[in-house]
């Protein structure tokens, strides 16, 4: 097990995917944290969906992880994108029947792949981390926020709350993405159909029907990224997307043990 | 110990209502190099992923190094494979395509420059492999099939693209490691190249077994053909109709008649030539070659 993680490393540290990425992770993280304090005045609001978050809220001792919990769902779509191209590109480059050769047990390949995936995922949001905060405290002075909360022991709590919120739910996203990888064998629909129905689908459903988002897949794990929302709670988005990635993994890796590999 | 390298008994396998393979038989002594032979489409490339255990059989047993085929971890971390050609990620260069593996199967990182040197790769290993003509891709998957150090050596159409020094450097290589106590188990559209490296021939036609032993025992259930030639081109058509008359079918192509007869019916030809007044300018037997006896046995042409 330990050396397929090594050997997913080496694929995933290659310059062109992990600065590409984190270089996205950076520009991002920094724009949606820049965002809620550059447009704290707005009438069209300063957050997702037009929403307004005042200087009141972003004062309060969990106002410092704002940024970072807003920018969770969208480090879930690019992982959902990694983890899909890098699983399906096995099957397109051909390089699956090579790993096999090399290590058989086709559970410690798939269990390998998704810890190095995993620690991928972990270094973006670190990063991700890092900058929202930076980037809130740098510019709440500038907008009259204070951030005297944001220290204290309870804005620390905040923020390793929001860590693991974000943690979980960006992880989620990417086994969703490795399950299509798995699934469609083409990191070109793999992606597309991801990122087509978390971002497009999923939005339109909720938008007829709001009472959708306490179930579709996407909308849970973004909610559990924000630590819960108004409409659906913490604890009902952690176990309904739980549910949909654990049942989808489960499905992947029957296929992906059994499938024979003939190209 | 085993004395083979490879052993199949009934190994099918059925796609739908389509034998891709059908319950063929074969061994492949330790040690040798053994040609692996049929047209497209014949089932050389799924018995070889059924033999590595990429694919499921539907029907037989295969056992590879002693160990059955339903238990690959028994056995690979001993075998080196090329299948279907090399298959490696482009934005890599070819050194970190072979760390890949090398950290996968556990085997020594400092193999991977010995071996790019060892293919002709050296000072393009820090290239990316999106780069590298057909050739070179083929020498690093020949590099790749060799990181274990292995007793069993497949591959799969290892000369595709090589050029005509490339191809007798794989020749050579090949050879060395049977020398060695490599057992390779190689297919190949070149027969010629075949006939030269091989000890064993296994030769399949629309997923059957035709052929499987020694190549020296394959050539001998061929009948030879004898080549006469005469001083007057007019006379071709009189030696044809000799060997016709004796029973032996012969076709007369360009300046020579081709005679399919044993070779000690040449002296009986050569007296008929001379009382029927012809002078034989040449009068030769000859056995056919992995090539004629390919396309006999599979009735491709």
């Amino acid at each position: 097990m330990f050396n397929v993680v090594r050997a997913e490393l080496r694929k995933l540290r290659r310059p062109t995917l992990f600065l590409g990425t984190m270089g996205a992770v950076v520009f991002f993280s920094g724009l949606f944290s820049a965002l809620l304090y550059l447009l704290i005045d707005s009438p069209q609001g300063n957050a997702d969906r037009g929403q307004v978050i005042s200087r009141e809220v972003l004062a309060l001792a969990s106002g410092g992880v704002q940024g970072f919990a807003s920018v969770g769902g969208f480090l879930g779509i690019i992982a959902l994108c990694v983890f899909a191209a890098q699983t399906a590109q096995e099957y397109t480059y051909g390089t699956l029947r090579n790993l096999l050769v090399r290590q058989p047990s086709r559970m410690k390949i798939l269990a390998g792949k998704l810890i190095s995936m995993m620690i991928f995922a972990l270094a973006m949001i670190v990063l991700s981390a890092i900058i929202s905060i930076t980037t809130s405290v740098v510019l709440a002075p500038t907008v009259d926020v204070s951030t005297e909360l944001w220290f204290s022991t309870e804005g620390i709590e905040y923020f390793y709350t929001t860590f693991i919120n974000v943690v979980i739910s960006v992880i989620g996203f990417g086994i969703i993405g490795m399950v299509l990888g798995l699934l469609l064998r083409s990191p070109i629909s793999a992606i597309s159909l991801g990122v087509l129905w978390l971002l497009i689908v999923e939005n339109l459903l909720v938008a007829v029907k709001n009472s959708t988002q306490s179930w579709l897949p996407g909308s849970q794990l973004t909610i559990i990224a924000s630590g819960g929302s108004a409409d659906v709670t913490y604890s009902h988005a952690l176990a309904t997307g739980g549910a949909y990635v654990a049942v989808g993994a489960l499905v992947a890796s029957i296929l992906f043990v059994r499938r024979d590999v003939a190209n | 110990m085993p004395n083979t390298a490879i052993s199949v008994s009934d190994l099918s396998k059925k796609y739908d209502d389509r034998l891709a393979v059908s319950h063929i038989n074969f061994e492949v002594p330790l040690g040798t190099v053994c040609g692996f032979v049929g047209p497209n489409g014949s089932g050389k490339t799924t018995t070889m992923r059924m033999l590595l255990g990429l694919i499921t059989p539907t029907t037989g047993q295969g056992h590879i190094l002693g160990e059955p085929i339903e238990h690959p971890e028994k056995y690979l971390s001993r075998v080196g494979a090329m299948i279907e050609g090399p298959a490696f990620y482009p934005a890599l260069s070819g050194h970190e395509n072979l760390m890949v593996l090398a950290r996968l199967g556990g085997f020594p990182v400092e193999r991977v420059q010995t071996l790019l040197e060892k293919v002709g790769l050296g000072e393009r290993g820090k290239s990316k492999y999106k780069t590298y003509s057909l050739g070179m891709k083929q020498r690093l998957g020949i590099a790749a099939a060799l990181l274990p150090d292995p007793k069993l050596l497949m591959l799969d159409e290892p000369t595709n693209g090589l050029d005509p020094e490339g191809i007798q450097e794989v020749r050579a290589l090949l050879r060395d490691l049977a020398n060695d106590g490599t057992t390779v188990f190689v297919s190949s559209h070149l027969l010629s190249e075949l006939e030269i490296i091989s000890d064993h021939i296994v030769m399949l036609r629309k997923g059957e077994i035709v052929f499987a032993g020694p190549i020296g025992e394959l050539m001998t259930k061929q009948q030879p053909t004898i080549i006469a030639k005469s001083l007057n081109h007019s006379d071709l058509s009189k030696i044809a109709e000799i060997a016709e008359k004796s029973g032996h079918h012969a076709v007369i192509r360009n300046d020579s008649v081709h005679i399919l007869a044993p070779m000690d019916w040449a002296p009986i030809l050569n007296k008929a030539a001379f009382d029927a007044g012809i002078t034989l300018a040449q009068l030769a037997p000859q056995l056919p070659n992995l090539e004629e006896t390919f396309f006999e046995m599979t009735g491709d042409k």
